[in-house]
């Protein structure tokens, strides 16, 4: 059996007196795409900042590759990092940049492309992302679609291995929000990263996924492939995703 | 039980304030070991010389101004009173460069640049744009801090120098023009009784601002969300803002007589 690239173990996690994830329990395989659902406020985010180091866990153990996440040496975890992309939920672009400084600020601040490379770089990713012609606009001219697609051109321009989707799609038009579904299964086939996608895009986000999870109460609930979900044999996850709440409400207790 | 209650009520804050200290000059440290880190900074530094340096010059040009012609009329009437009204140049000019050039363009540049940097860096705290860099494996401290400070230690001598020189002329307009003191003797005095040390010491004195007022609001913006009033959004900015003022004017005035008791 091959080692998961990710593995949640009895991860708990606290603010002050909310107890945001329960003892989650979760593996992600390398190459494939994992969706994460949930109701809003369940703690997908805080989930997703558990892989990226923003947020540290206190209890369980977070494994990468087997190794927990803590006690991996500097040089090991600044690995890591390097080849992870986040793409937040609020696009966290930078308001004193271009959309074009955007997406080109971790290659200029962490490689030594040349700046011909980065231009060349930037701009497939701008045309791959339909958002060519926009170089020297700042995030405030752009619109909410606009500024969706310059976060996931930044977090898709350092080719990492990892990439965390905070809601991609949150904003866009259905035929927007395709493309960036299309987008992501497309870089995913030709680069091969892991991707976790936390969405609310229901059904349309399963097509992309090889793993869903849902997560309620702290706790991953259900696991499984787009078939199961949608053959609704799991009654939580069947409430959820029908948007039944008191189904939903009655399966939870 | 009284006892425990009146211990938590004093100990509580006084930890707060300890572990903020402590976290305030882990930040400076951070920021100031990263100055001679490669590759340099330069282009980031000169976008902040150019906000703080030469956006706050026509502020500081005219407070100097009336500084100095206020100083250059207060102190004809207090010196002509004593006959001694020719020794106006000096006074100004020793007032200017030993305290008030320092002191007020630390203020102003506070009061203009400072309030701005901790307004910026607090919003991108809650707008998650310092998570952004964290997760894209960019110091924070060094994209953010470190340009702001090697550019306020650039910027703040310059614009104390300016300060002097035009509030000395501020005194001379005052004093010579409209009071009628001898403009060479005006002159005369204050290159007369202006040392050198008088101008190290005003440039040691800008020196110690630059990296407080940096450091204070920068900080102030960068922990914005760990406000001891738990505020986040645009309140949790404010009050980083507002803080940052405050307590950067204070910390102005209290090194200023720390380091005026070594100096005299």
């Amino acid at each position: 059996m091959t080692q998961p690239f990710i593995e949640f173990k009895n991860v708990r996690k606290r603010f002050g007196s909310l107890e945001v994830l329960k003892g989650i329990d979760l593996t992600i395989d390398k190459g494939t795409i994992t969706v994460v659902i949930g109701k809003s406020g369940s703690g997908k985010s805080v989930l997703l900042k558990h892989i990226v180091g923003l947020i540290r866990e206190d209890d369980g153990d977070l494994l990468i590759q087997g190794k927990a996440l803590n006690r991996l040496s500097k040089k090991q975890a600044r690995q890591f990092k390097k080849n992870m992309s986040y793409m937040f939920q609020d696009n966290a672009l930078f308001d004193f940049l271009t959309a074009f400084e955007n997406i080109a600020l971790p290659l200029r601040e962490t490689t030594k492309m040349t700046e011909t490379q980065i231009r060349k770089k930037v701009h497939d990713r701008m045309d791959r992302l339909s958002i060519e012609g926009i170089d020297h606009k700042y995030p405030s001219e752009l619109s909410g679609g606009m500024r969706k697609r310059v976060a996931l051109a930044r977090a898709l321009v350092t080719d990492p291995e990892l990439i965390l989707f905070d809601e991609p799609t949150t904003g866009l038009d259905p035929i927007r929000k395709n493309d960036v579904h299309h987008l992501i299964r497309e870089f995913q086939k030709q680069f091969g990263f892991t991707a976790v996608i936390v969405s609310h895009d229901i059904p349309d986000i399963f097509d992309l996924a090889q793993q869903i999870a849902l997560l309620d109460e702290g706790k991953i609930v259900f696991k499984g492939s787009r078939q199961e979900i949608m053959a609704c044999e799991h009654e939580t996850a069947c409430a959820f995703i029908k948007g039944r709440e008191h189904l939903y409400d009655r399966s939870e207790t | 039980m009284m006892i425990t209650r009146l211990i938590e009520a004093i100990g509580n804050p006084f930890s707060t304030h300890i572990e903020s200290t402590g976290r305030l000059i882990r930040f400076f440290f951070a920021g100031i070991r990263q100055i001679p880190v490669l590759p340099l900074q330069f282009g980031k530094t000169m976008d902040q010389i150019w906000f703080i340096g030469a956006k706050s010059l026509f502020v500081i040009l005219l407070t100097g101004l009336f500084t100095g012609m206020v100083l250059g009329l207060q102190g004809y009437y207090t010196l002509v009173t004593f006959g001694s009204e020719a020794a106006l140049g000096g006074a100004v000019a020793l007032s200017l460069i030993r305290e008030l050039g320092p002191v007020l363009t630390a203020i102003m540049i506070t009061a203009r640049a400072g309030s701005a940097m901790a307004a910026e860096i607090g919003v991108m705290r809650m707008s998650e744009q310092i998570d952004a860099l964290i997760t894209m494996q960019i110091d924070p401290i060094r994209f953010l801090f470190t340009p702001r400070i090697l550019a306020a230690l650039i910027s703040f001598p310059l614009l104390t120098s300016f300060f002097d020189v035009v509030g000395i002329f501020g005194g001379f307009l005052s004093g010579s023009m409209l009071m009628g003191i001898n403009e060479t003797v005006y002159m005369d005095k204050v290159i007369q009784s202006v040392k050198a040390m008088d101008i190290w010491g005003g440039f040691i004195k800008s020196i110690v601002f630059a990296l407080v007022v940096t450091t204070i609001c920068c900080y102030r913006g960068f922990y914005a969300h760990m406000n001891h009033q738990g505020q986040s959004g645009a309140k949790g900015v404010s009050l980083a803002t507002t803080s940052a003022v405050v307590q950067s004017c204070i910390c102005i005035l209290i090194f200023d007589y720390v380091i005026t008791s070594f100096l005299v």
